[in-house]
């Protein structure tokens, strides 16, 4: 190759990018969107091909209704809820797939590794799976958004309104590691602020499948409430086996991560009368439910609040990146934090300097069998809690971006 | 009146509740040790069968509503015929090697399987509600005593020793050991061992499913719910002594309800004390507690 033509091609190539980096200042020329999450493990139902169905669903319809002139890619794997794994995944999608933002990201460990990673390599993290309240807290940073939920948010809703109504008595069951002991840390605040007693609590192996033991402990301590401060198959065996042990209905249970695939998969029988508190439900309004039912049509199950939450914060992060025209991670944090989030997920959204995404929550109860008229309906909404109260303040915020 | 600390009522409801565990691993010690003493294969998919017989009697209840009753013979008749074809197809092909292939073959086989349920079924698991005739319980003064668990503690032990007097005291057992102990002077005797040997891994397989019929209105039915406990259950087989049908029965019951204890003392042990034990066995007695040095 003569030199001549290196430098022809090579002022080709750079005019190619030029022209096509006219519109927005779009590196690659494309918006490339990596989905994080389990889809095998624990969490597969309640995010897993879930949130790669809504996150299609958000690319879709931001084409079709925003028609940007920039391109949008997906990609998507599984992190098995192992965080080096995970680390690895990100480390290659910002390294060498150019990929804008790491996505869903459910499980604590794996949330805060690549929140890191996304710091370190000028990427953002879209958090919508994962619980624990450090990701906005002692370990937050600019280019992280946590959206759907959180412990605190969660405790703060169901721990709240079961004291109030009486539940003065705690004994929590709890799962044996961060999460669990987050979740029991921060609902145990809320019980004694409400006027509440704890009156004990006892640390399961994760994961565990016979709790009679346990369950035998919490019901000689005569507690009226026993939290379960577990997740998934863990809690959906505790609420059985409490029912099995005649402990239920005698006793209250309050399941403190709980969500619809759960309640789903126990039947309303076992589950009735139940408070928990989620971000989303699909039978809320008809914006949900159109929502919903389009994401059932593929799906063949109602959305999670972290598969709802999942689109919404895709879907504004793309309009993010039209507006501020460009996929430069300063620029979209800007605009992402500067344009309220209005969806069928949320009403006037906000996602504060820390990251943490704020909206109205809602307490629900769930439905006794012959209240249920159709498939999936299982909560009465109790009380919508509204975004000023369902989050941690930012006044008790331990997170260094926030100036006081 | 207190122990340690701990009520006396407490203590004995642990106890029982250690007894309705130790029957769940007594069973399926029993089969992985039928297994390993006659084939000599460590059958690394008995969680995944075990599994597997529990969404059998799900799905006979919701697609075809076949009762309970039914399920606990169907179930572990339909995966024990799996067990039949998988040791026809497959393990046969492995008896002259190292231990290790069949270990391997059934370690990818479970993974397949499970693969399979999951996708299938998701992973939050299916409810099984417990059968109407065994719902209920009793109130023993010191606890209350869900009648479902002590017709586990029932089923599972007069299964466990109807196999252990099959194996030892009658005639299509001694056959059965002799076989495993020298096959060619058994077969030149006119017994056909080949079919002994697939009758046994096909036996243990259903051993597993009738399990996994019995754990279905405990547990939620999930397509992981083996993969958790098969574990600890090898642990058993081991510290009873790889192979010895007795061991296993005793060491399955003995350690649930050492793991009941711990669950009282120092719960947060409760999912290591299985594997302290071994390791002491280990070291102590090789062979493990019942076996043969």
């Amino acid at each position: 190759m003569t030199i001549k033509k290196a430098v022809s091609i090579a002022c080709t190539a750079a005019l190619a990018t030029l022209s096509a980096g006219a519109h927005a200042q779009i590196s690659g020329g494309v918006v490339k969107i990596g989905v994080l999450t389990d889809l095998s493990g624990t969490y597969s139902d309640l995010a897993g091909s879930g949130a790669v169905l809504a996150t299609k669903m958000a690319i879709d319809d931001f084409i079709a209704k925003e028609k940007p002139d920039f391109k949008i890619e997906m990609v998507s794997a599984d992190h098995q809820n192992k965080a080096d794994i995970a680390s690895n995944k990100a480390r290659e999608w910002f390294e060498r797939e150019g990929v804008d933002t790491a996505t869903e990201l459910v499980t604590t460990s794996v949330a805060l590794a690549v929140m890191k990673i996304a710091k370190e390599k000028d990427r953002i993290a879209l958090m919508s799976g994962p619980a624990s309240t450090p990701i906005t807290n002692e370990q937050c940073n600019d280019v992280t958004v946590h959206y759907t939920y959180d412990t605190y948010a969660l405790a703060n809703g169901t721990a709240k309104a079961v004291t109030k109504q009486g539940g003065k008595n705690w004994f929590f069951l709890t799962a044996d590691y961060a999460f669990g002991q987050a979740l029991e840390k921060d609902a145990s605040a809320v019980v004694t602020a409400n006027g509440g007693k704890v009156l004990g609590s006892v640390r399961h192996p994760f994961p565990g499948s016979d709790f009679s033991s346990f369950l035998l402990k919490a019901q000689a301590s005569g507690a009226q409430v026993i939290g379960l401060a577990n997740a998934g198959a863990d809690t959906t065996n505790a609420i059985k086996q409490a029912a099995e042990f005649g402990i239920t209905p005698t006793q209250a249970l309050a399941g403190l991560l709980m969500f619809i695939t759960d309640i789903h998969s126990l039947g309303l029988k076992t589950t009735q009368g139940m408070y928990l508190t989620e971000g989303f439900y699909w039978d809320l309004n008809e914006e949900t439910r159109a929502w919903s039912k389009r994401f059932f049509g593929v799906q063949k199950k109602m959305p999670t609040m972290v598969q709802a939450g999942q689109y919404s914060s895709v879907y504004h992060y793309l309009k993010a990146v039209k507006a501020a025209g460009s996929d430069d991670t300063k620029k979209v944090m800007t605009q992402m934090k500067k344009m309220p989030i209005n969806d069928f997920f949320a009403k006037n959204g906000q996602i504060r300097e820390d990251g943490r995404m704020v909206h109205d929550m809602y307490l629900m109860q769930v439905k006794k069998p012959a209240e249920s008229k159709y498939p999936w309906d299982y909560y009465n909404v109790r009380q919508v809690i509204p975004a000023a109260e369902a989050f941690q303040p930012l006044s008790q915020s331990r997170c260094p971006l926030v100036k006081k | 009146m207190e122990i340690l600390g701990v009520p006396t009522a407490l203590l004995g409801s642990q106890l029982l509740v250690g007894l309705i565990n130790g029957s769940f691993y007594a069973i399926l010690s029993l089969g992985l040790a039928i297994i390993f003493g006659l084939l000599n294969i460590i059958n690394f998919a008995h969680g995944a069968q075990y599994m597997m017989g529990a969404f059998i009697a799900w799905l006979a209840l919701t697609r075809f509503e076949i009762n309970y009753w039914v399920a606990l013979i169907a179930a572990p008749l339909l995966v024990g015929l799996f067990g039949v074809i998988l040791e026809r197809t497959m393990l046969r092909k492995l008896y002259k090697l190292d231990h290790l292939y069949g270990l391997l073959l059934t370690f990818g086989l479970a993974l397949i399987i499970e693969g399979i349920f999951r996708d299938q079924f998701g992973i939050s698991g299916e409810s099984y509600e417990v059968p109407e005739a065994l719902s209920g319980g009793i109130h023993l003064g010191f606890m209350f005593l869900p009648i479902y668990r002590a017709w586990v503690v029932v089923a599972a032990l007069t299964v466990c020793f109807g196999t252990w007097f099959m194996i030892e005291k009658t005639k299509l057992g001694a056959y059965l050991r002799a076989g495993t102990e020298n096959p060619q002077i058994v077969q030149a005797l006119g017994i056909n061992v080949p079919l002994l040997i697939t009758f046994t891994y096909g036996y243990g397989v259903a051993l597993a499913a009738f399990a996994g019929v019995l754990a279905a209105p405990v547990f939620q039915v999930n397509p992981l719910m083996g993969s958790n406990l098969i574990i600890v259950v090898f642990a058993v087989v081991v510290i009873g002594g790889m192979g010895s049908i007795l061991g296993s029965i005793v060491t399955g019951i003995g350690l649930g309800l050492v793991e009941g204890l711990t669950k009282v003392f120092y719960p947060e042990a409760s999912a290591v004390v299985v594997f302290v034990i071994m390791v002491i066995v280990l070291l102590v007695r090789p062979a493990g507690l019942f076996g043969k040095a």
